[in-house]
């Protein structure tokens, strides 16, 4: 058995990963090392160090996402962890339970780690304000997705050897997107140079203000990109409110090989998935050789991997006693 | 322990008083100098520097130690939970708030269960009142139905039952002319229209001050416009009507030009702001901090001080709490979730005051637009040191320092963005028609 966690002075070592917003680059490239020898030692089918024995991890999905959480089963899995995944559809949320509740009742049964995804932004903060256990930001609302974030540059360094200096184009609903918020957030601490480019109704305000530039043209803003990354849009935000129709979508802003032309001849294709194939991404772009996007879910179990491991060995800040008088 | 009076002392004759070595401050006629007031049948009888050391006999003596003796507040934005919310607040309860605050007059908003919509809703508030409160009340009435925005109510008839303003509470009127007929109707009763300006559909389910903060924090942002848009279309309809018109709740430096601009044309319009807009900005949000989550929302510290700087200059007439008593259900929850609002009754004054000691505004023109700005605009009397005027008084030592804990405020909700904020200017003993009605010591030595 080979530990992938290395001790490092500068090293990620925090009992929460709940945003990417004050991660540093040491603290991104010693989870992206780890990763790195996770994914290797999975491929090599070699066994795990059990950081996660006798520990138990609770899926908290208050969204429906099959692809992140079997990734942070798998994960918690692979390092012996215990994993107990909440139906939220048919659970006491349905009935009204609110949030701080619901964090305390799964904080009196006493896991080890939380993964929680929640619609609201700010509410997985909340509920790690709440609980006596580590807490994993799995998407809160537009705010941060942090392993996705990380996935990605850890997939991009993979391929390029290197995220500091490469041209970083991520296009599509940038004002709705986490996994926007959580890349712009790693790319610029690893020194990458970060674009976005939505249409204006689908790009935050103050974009100016987070150390990207803008465009409202693709063409132009994937021109000698390193990296395309593309965004998923949401099925809802098509019909007239934010885009006239999937049509005009796809042939101003979806990925297709004449897009994909202006970038650099090696550039690569990234998509969190699920895809719309058609809408944001052409399905033979989707298919294309330097499409790099089967390669960011493998990557995912490991990132998570390494996200899991090292949360579930920093010291927690609680002292044992049960947090059941909460402030609001 | 502080002291509150109770409800039925109100009906009772007080005794007469003199209030003793007071620094007088009267913002309306900018009377600043050391004196007393005297006391009778819940009204000033006398008042000068006559009263400074010389107590006439017969009369119960208040040293107020060199405090400022200033009018009661008179608060026009009061959000209460009677009826329909009474675990966050009743009138009672707010009225203690109101007393601790040194507001002696609140005007309560007709956002209730159900709507202050009808004669015997205005009725109801104000027998409650009368039965409960230990300060003056008026209710605001609902301008349209249920607060929908689609039928006018019966303003004339309301108005006559004692409604002192109509209100759509914390909804604008979206329907163009359904605010069209409100402010023409409004006009045959000089009926006042206090309507709270923001587009519905444009701030959407925003729930912050849009801008690089709110893009941060992946919450969907209200812009400035929201509020000016109806501010400009309400004024265009005011300028058609010649209705009386307040804007109650402004947020913005825009608004405020938008303002300026109508009164030039010589419109009736009024203005104010809530305390929360002059003593705190957007980054008080961060990070999801919902007891700063208030509507409008907060802004940029430039629009902040755009506010205090307009109060400054008279631009602004009114000075509100916005007090809007909010429990655990509906504020303990992620920040998109959470319910609008801040309790402040309690600490509006000393947050005025640190304006004042910071060197932002002046002592007096905070306090006219709590005191006779509002008293104006309402027509109520009140809200100034006069001969014959109602004493309600607020004695309170500006210099005090103090540190808000939630848990001693008197309001039933402890929503308080002021919540472990270092404060200075502490209210000492609050008189409503010459009655104690509150005292931060138990005796007539205001010091504790």
């Amino acid at each position: 058995m080979t530990d992938f966690l290395t001790d490092g002075e500068h090293a990620f070592s925090d009992c929460h990963l709940l945003t990417c917003e004050k991660l540093t680059a040491p603290q991104i490239n010693s989870l992206l090392d780890a990763a790195d020898m996770a994914a290797e030692l999975s491929r090599r089918g070699e066994p795990h160090t059990p950081y996660l024995a006798g520990k138990t991890l609770i899926n908290l999905f208050f969204e429906a996402s099959t692809r992140t959480q079997s990734s942070f089963e798998l994960a918690a899995k692979r390092l012996g962890g215990d994993v107990l995944n909440m139906n939220v559809s048919t659970s006491s949320v349905q009935k009204g339970e609110t949030l701080i509740d619901t964090a305390m009742t799964l904080n009196a049964m006493r896991p080890d780690i939380i993964v929680v995804r929640h619609h609201a932004a700010g509410a997985v903060q909340l509920l790690s304000e709440k609980v006596d256990c580590s807490v994993v930001n799995a998407g809160d609302g537009a705010h941060q997705h942090p392993t996705q974030a990380l996935l990605d540059a850890l997939t991009i360094r993979r391929e390029k050897g290197r995220v500091g200096g490469l041209t970083v184009a991520i296009c599509g609903d940038i004002k709705h997107s986490r996994v926007a918020r959580s890349n712009i957030d790693v790319l610029n601490a690893l020194g990458a140079n970060v674009r976005i480019i939505a249409p204006s109704t689908l790009m935050p305000s103050a974009p100016d203000r987070l150390g990207v530039t803008a465009f409202t043209d693709m063409w132009e803003g994937v021109k000698d990109a390193d990296v395309v990354m593309m965004l998923r849009l949401q099925v809802e935000r098509m019909g007239g409110t934010f885009v006239p129709s999937q049509r005009e979508y796809f042939h101003v802003f979806g990925l297709d090989h004449d897009k994909l032309s202006h970038a650099k001849p090696d550039a690569l294709i990234m998509h969190p998935g699920p895809m719309n194939r058609g809408v944001e991404i052409a399905s033979t772009v989707a298919d294309h050789p330097r499409s790099v996007i089967q390669e960011q879910v493998e990557m995912g179990v490991a990132i998570r991997m390494a996200v899991l491991a090292s949360v579930a060995r920093a010291p927690k800040s609680g002292d044992g006693a049960l947090k059941n008088t909460p402030r609001y | 322990m502080p002291f509150f009076a109770r409800p039925p002392d109100l009906a009772t004759q007080p005794k007469p008083t003199v209030l003793i070595n007071a620094r007088l401050i009267d913002p309306d006629s900018g009377r600043d100098e050391p004196g007393g007031v005297l006391i009778e049948d819940g009204r000033i009888l006398d008042l000068g520097t006559q009263f400074r050391r010389n107590a006439p006999s017969g009369y119960e003596v208040i040293d107020c130690q060199g405090h400022v003796l200033a009018p009661g507040l008179i608060d026009m934005q009061v959000f209460t939970g009677e009826p329909g919310a009474e675990h966050r607040e009743t009138l009672h309860t707010a009225s203690r708030a109101a007393a601790a605050g040194g507001v002696t007059t609140m005007i309560v908003m007709p956002d209730t269960k159900p709507v202050i919509d009808q004669v015997a809703l205005v009725d109801f508030t104000l027998r409650r009142a009368r039965d409960n409160a230990i300060v003056h009340i008026h209710p605001m009435a609902a301008m349209t139905m249920g607060l929908a925005g689609d039928e006018m109510t019966e303003i004339g008839l309301l108005k006559r039952a004692g409604a002192i303003a109509f209100s759509n509470g914390k909804h604008s009127v979206m329907n163009t002319r359904v605010m069209h007929q409100v402010l023409q109707y409004s006009r045959d009763f000089d009926a006042l229209i206090a309507h709270f300006a923001e587009d519905a559909n444009l701030a959407g389910a925003g729930s912050m001050n849009a801008g690089e903060l709110a893009t941060r924090l992946g919450l969907s942002g209200v812009p400035k416009e929201a509020e000016t848009i109806i501010l400009d279309r309400d004024l265009r309809l005011v300028q058609l009507t010649g209705a009386r018109y307040h804007a109650p709740t402004l947020s913005c430096a825009e608004s405020v030009t938008a303002i300026q601009r109508a009164r030039a044309a010589g419109l009736k319009v009024t203005c104010g702001v809530s305390i929360n807009h002059l003593a705190l900005n957007e980054n008080d949000v961060v990070p999801y901090r919902t007891f700063y989550k208030v509507r409008p929302p907060l802004r940029g510290e430039d629009d902040r001080a755009a506010m205090v700087r307009a109060v400054q200059n008279g631009d602004i007439d009114v000075i509100v709490s916005s007090h809007d008593p909010q429990d655990a259900d509906t504020k303990r929850r992620p920040f998109a979730e959470a319910a609008d609002g801040a309790v402040g009754l309690e600490t509006m004054l000393s947050a005025a005051v640190r304006l004042h000691l910071n060197g932002d505004a002046d002592l007096k023109v905070l306090l006219r637009a709590m005191t006779s700005g509002p008293a104006d605009l309402l027509g109520l009397e009140g809200g100034r040191l006069l001969k014959g005027a109602v004493a309600d008084l607020v004695v309170f030592d500006p210099q005090a320092p103090w540190v808000v804990n939630r848990e001693d405020l008197s309001s039933r909700s402890k929503n308080s963005p002021f919540d472990e904020h270092k404060m200075q200017g502490r209210v000492l003993r609050t008189l409503v028609a010459g009655h104690t009605v509150y005292s931060y010591a138990r005796t007539n030595d205001l010091n504790p």
